[in-house]
């Protein structure tokens, strides 16, 4: 099958059959899924990496910290389809450029993000700080040995909304007609033909699973000393 | 060697934290850094490794102005021990203990092979190294804490009030090791605690400051007890001021007298039989005495360590005045029990002899005064 079947053909006379509308699909299906996942870590990549000297900038100079936290805060606000559909037109893209989707994306992720990783780090003890510099080491190497580390179950409860959020957000990205699971739901609802719905629905929900569980093993893996703490 | 020279902290709104201060901490002595909130005391401590700036003045570390070299480089040359230890929570106990010489370069093995040992030395058990701070009781972090801070071997310790966060048990055993473990180090150290009973029994000197940061005495403990340098001095060193500097003054040799004793579960009816004045130690295989037994309500069967009252202090040879008057006065028998070095059972003294003693010692300091 060269072009995806996608396209206004007749309802289909099994409309809830799965087997059926997978039968010679699974690789298209399986590509959109890629699609998604990759539309949706991409984002909260980028965004934690932009999120992070700004929530520092928020916890180091105290006076920041409300202005930077109520901005970022304003940003979850805008609605994601007047976003999906202003960006191309603002930056200059092809609306199906998946920029398009990446950069709304990226803006909730660090809207949500500068708040977590500013509490985060303002979770940090005064006194390790404090111990930490007595030691020796540079503002630098403190926030990277000792401040993130100790940081890591509030910023990973932080990933793990943002990401979840954004596999749902991708899905609404199928209105600009870049491909993903979102593009199996507008197919599904112009033909009435349910089993792709279905399949989108399962797979992206399985999705926001297996990223959200992922996030909670490598926070597990990366602070062993909270395992001890509890069993305290 | 640290040295003050006129070290003033003038805050931007004004407050003045420091004034003028001149000091000097001898190498390998601990000077202890003592007075109310807002003396300044810490913020003197915190200026000597830079984690606040003076305003104007100097301070020397030995030959070197403090001012004149990196931050990092000069404070991975001093420990520094907080109150609450401030360990590390993500890292094991024996990670903590070798953050700094990790920095310094040394290599992982050597530097963890370093810190067990450091751990045995300040008195932890080596089965704590893989465990993360929030495991170890309050007490037992603030050992790693000194553990961490002795890690690279520096010359100086700073200590915050470090032994204030945990309860009075476990402070007077902290004590008891810190001293035994300067013994061993000689570092110099500049402690900062408000408790003054603490500076007594830890200082070689002590520093008095006073709100505003001035320094109203610095003078060894037995002369800041005996000499107050005016009345705020004397008002915070406070009362019992002649009893207490008693812990200062050799007991020598006092006129200890042989006691009868009984041996623990040997017969009820025969020990009492043995009492002089209703009362008869009892001692352990090991020769240490255990307590008095109160004749005066005879049981019978053997002696068990219920019977034995448990009030009296034990002063041990060679100690000091305030150690065998104690001994004396807490003795239900009256009879003040002194022990040798190996906690053997030396004999017993009165409260009136130690008195005598104490009478004639102040009378040989009296002659030596007018001479």
């Amino acid at each position: 099958m060269s072009s995806p079947p996608v396209g206004y053909l007749a309802a289909p006379d099994q409309p809830w059959n799965v087997q059926h509308y997978l039968d010679g699909k699974v690789g298209y299906v399986l590509g959109l899924l890629w699609q998604h996942l990759w539309l949706s870590v991409l984002p909260v990549v980028i965004g934690l990496i932009i999120a992070l000297p700004i929530g520092y900038a928020a916890k180091r100079f105290k006076w920041t910290y409300t202005p930077l936290v109520t901005i970022s805060g304003l940003l979850y606000t805008i609605p994601s389809l007047a976003l999906f559909v202003v960006i191309p037109s603002v930056i200059g893209t092809q609306i199906l450029d998946p920029i398009n989707v990446v950069i709304p994306l990226t803006i909730y992720t660090i809207a949500l993000m500068v708040r977590v990783i500013a509490d985060g780090l303002r979770s940090v003890d005064e006194t390790v700080l404090q111990a930490a510099s007595a030691m020796g080491y540079s503002r630098f190497q403190r926030l990277l040995k000792v401040e993130l580390p100790i940081a890591i179950p509030v910023i990973g409860a932080g990933l793990r909304v943002a990401v979840v959020a954004n596999v749902g957000m991708v899905a609404v990205a199928a209105v600009i007609g870049v491909p993903q699971l979102g593009t199996l739901f507008s197919y599904g609802k112009d033909l009435f033909y349910y089993a792709p719905i279905v399949v989108g629905l399962v797979l992206s929900v399985a999705l926001a699973f297996a990223l959200d569980l992922l996030i909670v093993l490598a926070v597990r893996a990366l602070t062993p000393w909270r395992k001890a703490v509890a069993a305290r | 060697m640290i040295k003050f020279e006129s070290v003033t902290k003038r805050y931007p709104d004004g407050t003045v934290a420091v004034n003028g201060l001149d000091l000097v901490a001898p190498s390998g002595q601990i000077t202890v850094l003592v007075g109310p909130s807002g003396c300044g005391k810490t913020t003197s401590l915190r200026m000597i490794n830079r984690m606040i700036e003076p305003t104007s003045g100097r301070i020397w570390l030995d030959e070197t102005d403090t001012g004149t070299v990196s931050t990092s480089k000069l404070r991975r040359g001093i420990g520094y021990v907080i109150q609450h230890a401030g360990l590390f929570p993500h890292r094991t106990i024996v990670d903590n203990v070798a953050t700094v010489p990790l920095m310094l370069g040394v290599d992982k093995k050597t530097a963890r092979a370093q810190a067990m040992d450091l751990l045995v030395r300040v008195g932890l058990d080596p089965a704590f190294a893989k465990r993360y701070p929030a495991q170890l009781s309050g007490g037992q972090q603030q050992r790693v804490g000194v553990a961490r801070a002795l890690a690279a071997d520096p010359p100086v310790m700073l200590m915050d009030e470090p032994f204030s966060a945990v309860d009075p048990v476990v402070r007077a055993q902290l004590h008891e090791e810190f001293l035994r473990l300067q013994q061993d180090l000689g570092k110099t150290i500049v402690l900062v605690t408000h408790d003054i009973d603490e500076a007594v029994k830890l200082g070689d000197q002590i520093a008095v400051l006073r709100v505003g940061g001035t320094l109203a005495q610095l003078a060894t403990p037995a002369d800041l007890l005996a000499r107050p340098a005016d009345d705020f001095v004397a008002g915070f060193v406070g009362r019992d001021r002649g009893y207490r500097s008693l812990g200062f003054a050799d007991a020598g040799d006092l006129p200890t007298r042989k006691e009868v004793t009984v041996r623990l579960g040997s017969d009820f009816a025969a020990a009492a039989a043995l009492a002089e004045d209703g009362w008869v130690l009892a001692i352990g295989d090991a020769g240490e005495p255990l307590g008095w037994l109160d004749a005066s309500h005879p049981g019978t069967g053997p002696i068990g360590p219920q019977h034995l009252h448990r009030g009296g202090t034990v002063a041990t040879e060679g100690g000091s005045l305030r150690a065998a008057l104690d001994a004396a006065l807490s003795a239900p028998s009256g009879r003040g029990v002194l022990v040798r070095e190996d906690n053997t059972l030396l004999g017993t003294v009165t409260a009136s002899e130690v008195v005598a003693r104490i009478e004639e010692r102040a009378a040989a300091e009296r002659i030596e005064a007018a001479r």
